[in-house]
């Protein structure tokens, strides 16, 4: 199918997914408040936004077999955004399937968290799909505003308040930083269009343009923080640590890969080449490697297993960054493939962190997992697959161990041989904590006079084995994930291309055969 | 260069500076200081204030103000859509500032009550949710 984005109906057909969450979640919000407020009506608006989340994922699907394309517009009808939208909807998924439970234990009645869920899941899909900085930023917003309303959902929660104000706060601030990229590259190019600032750099050069260079510098500081880089990571631990447990998987996994979609299409499309010369690269470089340094660094003094996970998901996107620094085809498949696995091992280990929780958000230390493998060994099991994965152990830690092994190919193939070696040491280093944490499980005996932990609830329990299992099977038999990976990417023009006139300006949004 | 467009701005700017520089210089160069405690006192309306205005309030103001900003703000998305509304509901560039005949689309009528509907489900929650009962 072709779209024609010039026309209005063209356009609506193109956003048919985003279309269908969006009045979901405004059917789901109405229906949630006419009901009064029971823990029974919650569940029913959970199964109905994860009902919206599969017929979203159905015509991403249908969209993906039938080959859309597009002509030029605002949006962009490829196969990097389906398999994006793809891997939003698992996360949102999951999340409502873990927030439900959630609910349940900690008494929290209002059944708004799945419709916020859903509407986050909008903006994400916005961003994955954005060829248009309007859109992009309409897309962050959309899905920033839903999250920090989720983090501050569990009002008797101190911590949430404290996390959701911070976040809030510096958040609008480095909205703010995009916002003004966004408008200086407008004021250099002539254009919020990726396809036309991407031909303005290729035509006059990325370095004749100052404006352009100070706009994509704030770009950066925007996106960064989003998703979660050094020296803009400072709010990530705290913010990550008080929001309610589901909602942090939620922004560990589905915000994150959000932000970095948006952001590799921003990179390829509007600013082709300037990856390969110049400063932008260095400042890419030494962003990615201090996000790798310290995150890893930090998390290893970490006492509490959700800012434990919180700084890793930091180092996590400093190895991410590598994947989009390369700036390859290899490199943008290797990103997706790492994706899916981390999204699937981050959001497993947030699960088993709230089947271990106790009323009232207690029981997050890592010595209160000690001696689990003797009371609850299936639960044991399941953590340290997931915390093997995100090491990138080989075999135990199952699909973990290919995505960071495509990350390391696709940096040497490009020779990054000292980014390959930061990579590579600092994950030597994150074996400190992901290991000591199995250690605990598995070796220290249960603390005495330590209650059993009480009964997985079914929905974390299923999402716990399930990712546990897919995290496996698939780090057996890597190539359908691979092969997902390899058709879905961006396609980029060859570097050489970019640096003369015109031909690099439009990336194709054909798949590369 | 495009620079030029930009000069009406800063004569603009100019102006509103000097403006304020003239004012209040003026008025302290010829003014005669002779204060009293009336003189000295915050000014709110003519009446002598009450007390300290850092008081506590009730957090329900802040909520009511919060809808308020927030469907105000809605609205003021209705003035360009109104500005534009001839092109919006043509299918083809106007000629004159006319839409040619035969070429009528709901295009700009759709996108409408497409927010407006959305805008309405807001009220209907807020509404429902009893945030804009006052007890």
């Amino acid at each position: 199918m072709h779209y024609d984005l010039a026309l209005p109906s063209g356009l609506m057909a193109a956003l048919v997914p985003e279309i269908i969450v969006v009045s979901g979640a405004m059917l789901l919000l109405l229906w949630a408040v006419w009901r009064p407020e029971s823990d029974v009506h919650q569940r029913n608006v959970a199964i109905g936004a994860a009902g919206v989340t599969l017929l979203a994922a159905a015509a991403v699907v249908y969209y993906m077999v039938s080959d859309a394309s597009s002509g030029p517009g605002v949006i962009a009808v490829d196969r990097f955004r389906w398999a994006s939208d793809l891997l939003f909807l698992l996360a949102t998924l999951i999340a409502i399937a873990l927030s439900s439970d959630f609910s349940k234990r900690e008494g929290i009645t209002t059944a708004e968290s799945h419709v916020l869920i859903l509407l986050a899941t909008s903006g994400m899909m916005l961003l994955a799909a954005a060829r248009d900085l309007i859109i992009l930023f309409l897309g962050i917003e959309l899905m920033s505003i839903s999250v920090y309303v989720l983090a501050g959902l569990y009002r008797r929660s101190a911590r949430a308040s404290e996390a959701a104000l911070k976040y809030f706060l510096l958040g609008a601030f480095s909205t703010g930083f995009l916002l003004y990229g966004i408008a200086l590259v407008y004021g250099a190019a002539g254009s919020t269009n990726f396809t036309d600032i991407g031909r303005v750099v290729s035509e006059r050069g990325f370095g004749a343009l100052p404006m352009l260079q100070i706009g994509l510098a704030l770009l950066v500081v925007g996106f960064a923080f989003k998703i979660g880089a050094a020296p803009f990571h400072m709010w990530t631990p705290d913010v990550y640590e008080g929001a309610p447990t589901p909602y942090t998987a939620y922004m560990a996994a589905g915000v994150k890969a959000a932000a970095f979609a948006a952001f590799i299409r921003v990179w390829l499309e509007a600013f082709p080449g300037t990856i390969e010369f110049g400063p932008p690269y260095k400042v890419l470089w030494w962003l990615a490697v201090a996000t790798m340094v310290i995150g890893n660094v930090v998390a290893l003094a970490q006492k509490n297993v959700k800012r434990l996970l919180a700084y890793s998901s930091i180092a996590h996107a400093g190895y991410i960054l590598v994947g989009v620094l390369v700036a390859t085809p290899l490199g943008a498949s290797a990103f997706l493939f790492y994706l899916v696995a981390y999204t699937l091992a981050t959001m497993g280990a947030f699960a088993v962190v709230i089947a271990l929780e106790e009323v009232g958000e207690r029981n997050q230390n890592v010595q209160d997992y000690a001696g689990l493998w003797r009371v609850r060994p299936w639960l044991a099991i399941a953590m340290a697959v997931f915390m093997l994965a995100l090491l990138g152990f080989p075999i135990a830690g199952g699909m973990g161990f290919f995505a960071k092994w495509y990350i390391l190919q696709a940096a040497l193939d490009r020779s990054q041989f000292y980014l390959s070696v930061y990579l590579v040491l600092t994950s030597v280093v994150s074996a400190g904590y992901y290991l000591s944490v199995v250690m605990v499980m598995f070796m220290r005996p249960r603390a005495e006079g330590a209650p059993l932990p009480s009964r997985v609830p079914r929905a974390t329990g299923i999402v716990i084995a399930a990712t546990a299992v897919v995290l496996l099977v698939f780090g057996i038999f890597p190539s359908p994930v691979l092969r997902f990976a390899r058709d879905n990417t961006i396609t980029i023009a060859p570097p050489s291309a970019a640096a003369s006139p015109r031909a690099g300006a439009l990336v194709p949004a054909a798949n590369s055969h | 260069m495009e620079i030029r467009a930009y000069l009406p701005l800063l004569l603009l700017m100019g102006f509103v500076i000097m403006n304020a520089v003239m004012m209040l210089g003026l008025s302290h160069l010829t003014m005669r200081s002779r204060p009293t405690a009336v003189k000295q006192s915050a000014y709110e309306s003519g009446i002598p204030p009450l007390g300290d205005a850092r008081e506590r309030f009730s957090v329900k103001f802040y909520l009511v103000a919060m809808l308020f900003i927030i469907f105000d703000i809605e609205t003021v998305f209705m003035i360009p859509w109104a500005s534009h509304y001839r092109q919006l509901s043509c299918a083809v560039p106007l000629s004159n500032g006319l839409c040619p005949a035969g070429n009528t689309s709901f295009f700009g009528l759709g996108e409408m009550l497409v927010f407006m509907l959305i805008l309405f489900v807001g009220l209907a929650y807020v509404w429902k949710k009893g945030a804009l009962q006052w007890d």
